[in-house]
């Protein structure tokens, strides 16, 4: 043995400080066994089903019960959790998953490619929001034995669209209690049974939502006793319950953007965007061509250059917020195409000139043009954005009229009844822009789709774009046809998205191993721990 | 049976106001823009219009208004308040889960305001024009003039979070496991604060109108008569002059037996409580027609039962009215 003198210090000076603060060392290192974790429900869901619907509302509570195939790593990439292992053929028609063995349900039975089979065919094809479109062109799943699901596409699926797609539109549900009447109509829906580490146990409507640990979970129990859901509507409630230590953890932004940045300040609590990247979003203005004004491309342009958007994010959103670049978010970093497409910065006397130029001069008063702004409900950033809007385009002589309606007036005029000339909301990014991104740029949209291209708009360079690398499996060709999908759409200017969002989490400083993965709110939290 | 032949004429008396209301809230509805689908699509963030076709189907919103509104009120008839969309489960289950919150909420805080209303009221009444009178109506009328938002948000600020002695809100303490007594006394402490947010705008109510009316019926001559008999003043005040200044209170309570069960949206929401005001203000948002329809139904039941009960007490405070039989 070469005991040197140094390596002999070292060892000793470890032990020191062990003795020292024995306590620290280890709780540093080993998780504290039991507790429980206390979360901010804002928003009941009709159903708690995550194969049936796509919604951080149902991630944040069934996300801990029942599993997807694949998650997101530390580093944002695939990694398998039902699927051990997946691979494409070369026209990406076929994608083979080999699925975890010694599985079960928390009913006991065993998970196999029969349950994966009928949740694709049953609940992603034909009833999940998202999934229907992902897989519309899914014709079979095979499952030559149960640990091997074959999924035949008719058209090539880009198998990294697939597995950036499945985290949230991939959650398994049990065949054999689902397989009789209309999944919707399940009281399982409402009492989810899955296969991981924690198993629902009550839920009290308009109170609360218990589940408690799975001892059997197949990566070994959990480390919480408990996960309790309290359901909160009002956000300075929200906020005053954390205070009082009644709530751990507020997902998704669920407080106010004030309570946020002075909890930011109290050591009891961590307020951040980490563990969120997986849930970017941006803030839209979109544009009604029907407005005869709006159709002419230098009066939109006008309109972006009259905006602030430093100014408004600076001293209204905070830390919470940075410029956008377009629809694809920095950080996606398989995609983001760079910062140097098309952009419209603060510019009043350019926009003056531009309005000019489109021939529309100052009336009585200065107006030259009069517009209803619609904003989305969701969200107190929108409000203030459809407030800078107005001011700031009043300014360069449009008179802005904002109209505010609750979340179900507000779709039903914009995207079905197309009674807006701006409006304004959130443009949800879920990690492939062929989720949910494309869609409102791609024309054909039925009237009544929310979130979509329902402008009067219509570009075939660009539907062409989104249609090939909807389809292209080779990942660094569709890279490249996002990118040139960026810069046609940012110059064509449909719809403009000048701000970037993450959610912000708030919870207890005394939570480990939390926000370790870039759609942590939703992911299972079997390792998560709370410190004495 | 005197009693109950009443109460079948009054019901039946009160069966055209409660139709057209139904009907009125229904088409009311029909004007908002949006329908559940809408705000189903609003709360999960997003949708393709396969699924939004999907679920109109499946809810019946493909029918037209009329053959709706028909549906609704022959199911009505047969005592069926439909099915919730929100909720998935029949309406008739989802107000019965939520009926002890708010009847517990109303009646603590209507007790409060009528008990402490009375008390106030009386003292302010016989000191009239000195300290008591000028103090108790001062603060009443702070009551009266504070929003209960923010009186429910400052009670949490200072009874919670600072001072740690009430809890900040909901029904009870879920991550404790106790059970009989100590559960119900779990609830009371979790009751207090909302009880009182809620209690504080009635009890500047209640107080002002005891206070007035104790201020009449003292100069009137009976009570003069009384007076003059030798009766002490305790006696008159309790015998004399209370029972006739209860009227109005009496009236007032019958009028907010309702104004409580929609007033309590706001100390619902502050406090997380899951009462009838919170769902009637979900359906609304969420456009769950059956639900709205359904609460709208129970509360006018109950406003209707109150009117009755306070005419019932009417006759036994004061003789010479009656009930009309």
């Amino acid at each position: 043995m070469n005991f040197t003198r140094r390596a002999a210090l070292m060892t000793s000076a470890a032990i020191a400080a062990n003795v020292v603060d024995p306590f620290r060392a280890f709780a540093q290192t080993a998780p504290r066994k039991g507790g429980v974790f206390v979360v901010h429900y804002g928003a009941e869901q009709r159903q708690l089903n995550p194969s049936i619907q796509a919604s951080t509302g149902v991630y944040i509570v069934s996300g801990k019960i029942q599993e997807p195939l694949v998650d997101l790593d530390a580093a944002g990439n695939p990694v398998g959790v039902l699927a051990e292992s997946w691979e494409s053929t070369p026209d990406g028609k076929t994608i083979t998953f080999k699925l975890r063995r010694n599985v079960t349900w928390h009913d006991g039975k065993p998970f196999t490619s029969a349950d994966v089979q009928f949740t694709a065919m049953e609940m992603w094809k034909k009833v999940l929001n998202y999934g229907t479109t992902l897989q519309l062109f899914l014709t079979a799943v095979d499952t030559p034995d149960p640990h091997t699901a074959i999924f035949r596409y008719e058209r090539p699926m880009p198998l990294n669209l697939l597995l950036r797609a499945l985290p949230d539109l991939g959650y398994i549900t049990a065949k054999h209690l689902y397989e009789n009447g209309d999944v919707r109509q399940n009281p399982l829906n409402l009492a989810p049974v899955g296969t991981g580490p924690f198993k629902f146990v009550q839920y009290e409507r308009g109170q609360h939502i218990i589940a408690d640990r799975h001892d059997g979970y197949w990566k070994g129990p959990a480390n919480l006793d408990r996960i309790v859901w309290r359901v909160i509507t009002d956000r300075s409630a929200a906020a005053a319950q954390m205070e009082a230590g009644q709530l751990h953890y507020s997902p998704f932004s669920g407080l106010t953007i004030s309570d946020m940045a002075r909890l930011a300040k109290d050591r009891r609590f961590i307020v951040s965007t980490k563990g969120n990247e997986g849930n970017a979003r941006t803030n839209t203005l979109e544009f009604n061509f029907r407005r005869r004004e709006l159709a002419d491309i230098k009066v939109r342009q006008a309109i972006a250059h009259a905006i602030n958007v430093p100014f408004f994010i600076e001293n209204f959103l905070g830390d919470f917020a940075k410029l956008g670049t377009g629809p694809i978010p920095s950080v996606s970093t398989d995609f983001y195409p760079g910062p140097n497409t098309p952009q419209y910065p603060y510019d009043k006397a350019r926009a003056i000139r531009l309005l000019d130029e489109a021939g529309l001069r100052p009336g009585a008063g200065g107006t030259r043009l009069t517009l209803r702004l619609l904003p989305a409900p969701w969200g107190e950033d929108i409000s203030l954005w459809a407030t800078f809007i107005q001011q700031s385009l009043g300014e360069v002589g449009i008179r802005v009229e904002v109209v505010r309606n609750d979340g179900g007036g507000f779709l039903k005029s914009v995207y079905a009844d197309h009674a807006f000339d701006l409006a304004t909301g959130w443009h949800q990014y879920r990690n492939d822009p062929a989720v949910s991104t494309t869609v409102w740029y791609r024309s054909g949209q039925p009237a009544g789709a929310p979130w979509t291209n329902q402008w009067g708009w219509k570009d075939d360079v660009i539907d062409k774009v989104i249609d090939d690398a909807a389809t292209e499996v080779d990942p660094v060709k569709r890279k490249a046809l996002y990118a040139e999908f960026v810069t046609k759409a940012n110059a064509a200017l449909p719809l403009w998205m000048p701000i970037e969002q993450i959610f912000v989490t708030t919870i207890t400083a005394r939570a480990r191993n939390h926000s370790n993965t870039p759609r942590w709110g939703s992911s299972s939290w079997h390792d998560l721990w709370l410190a004495e | 049976m005197r009693v109950l032949n009443l109460a079948g004429r009054r019901l039946a008396a009160s069966i055209p106001t409660l139709i057209l209301i139904l009907v009125g809230v229904f088409l009311l509805l029909q004007f908002a823009p949006g329908d559940t689908v809408d705000a189903m699509m609003a709360q999960m963030g997003g949708g393709d219009a396969r699924t939004a076709e999907d679920l109109r189907r499946f809810y019946g919103l493909d029918l037209s208004v009329s053959a709706q509104l028909g549906n609704y009120l022959w199911r009505l008839v047969r005592f069926d308040l439909g099915f919730s969309a929100i909720y998935g489960k029949p309406v008739a289950t989802v107000i019965a889960e939520r009926l002890p919150a708010t009847i517990l909420l109303m009646t603590a805080s209507l007790s409060f305001a009528f008990f402490f209303g009375l008390i106030l009221g009386v003292i302010a009444a016989r000191g009239v024009n000195k300290w008591p009178d000028t103090l108790i109506s001062t603060v009443g009328l702070i009551f009266y003039a504070t929003p209960s938002f923010w009186f429910g948000l400052m009670a949490i600020v200072v009874f919670s979070i600072y001072l740690q002695w009430l809890p900040a809100g909901g029904l009870s303490d879920i991550t404790s496991t106790a059970t009989g007594i100590r559960a119900v006394l779990d609830t009371a402490r979790h009751l207090i604060l909302p009880t009182l947010t809620l209690g504080l705008i009635f009890l500047a109510i209640y107080l002002r109108i005891m206070r007035a009316s104790m201020l009449e019926v003292l100069n009137l001559d009976f009570v003069r008569t009384a007076r003059s008999k030798g009766l002490d003043e305790t006696r008159i005040i309790t015998r004399h002059v209370l029972r006739n200044a209860l009227l109005p209170m009496v009236t007032l309570i019958g009028l907010q037996a309702g104004t409580m069960l929609g007033g309590s949206v706001v100390v619902e929401s502050v406090f997380s409580l899951p009462g009838l005001g919170r769902l009637a203000y979900e359906s609304v948002v969420q456009r769950d027609l059956n639900t709205l329809l359904g609460i709208i139904f129970v509360s006018a039941l109950l406003v209707i039962t109150v009117n009755f009960i306070v005419d019932l007490i009417y006759a036994r405070l004061d003789p010479r009215i009656t009930t009309g039989v």
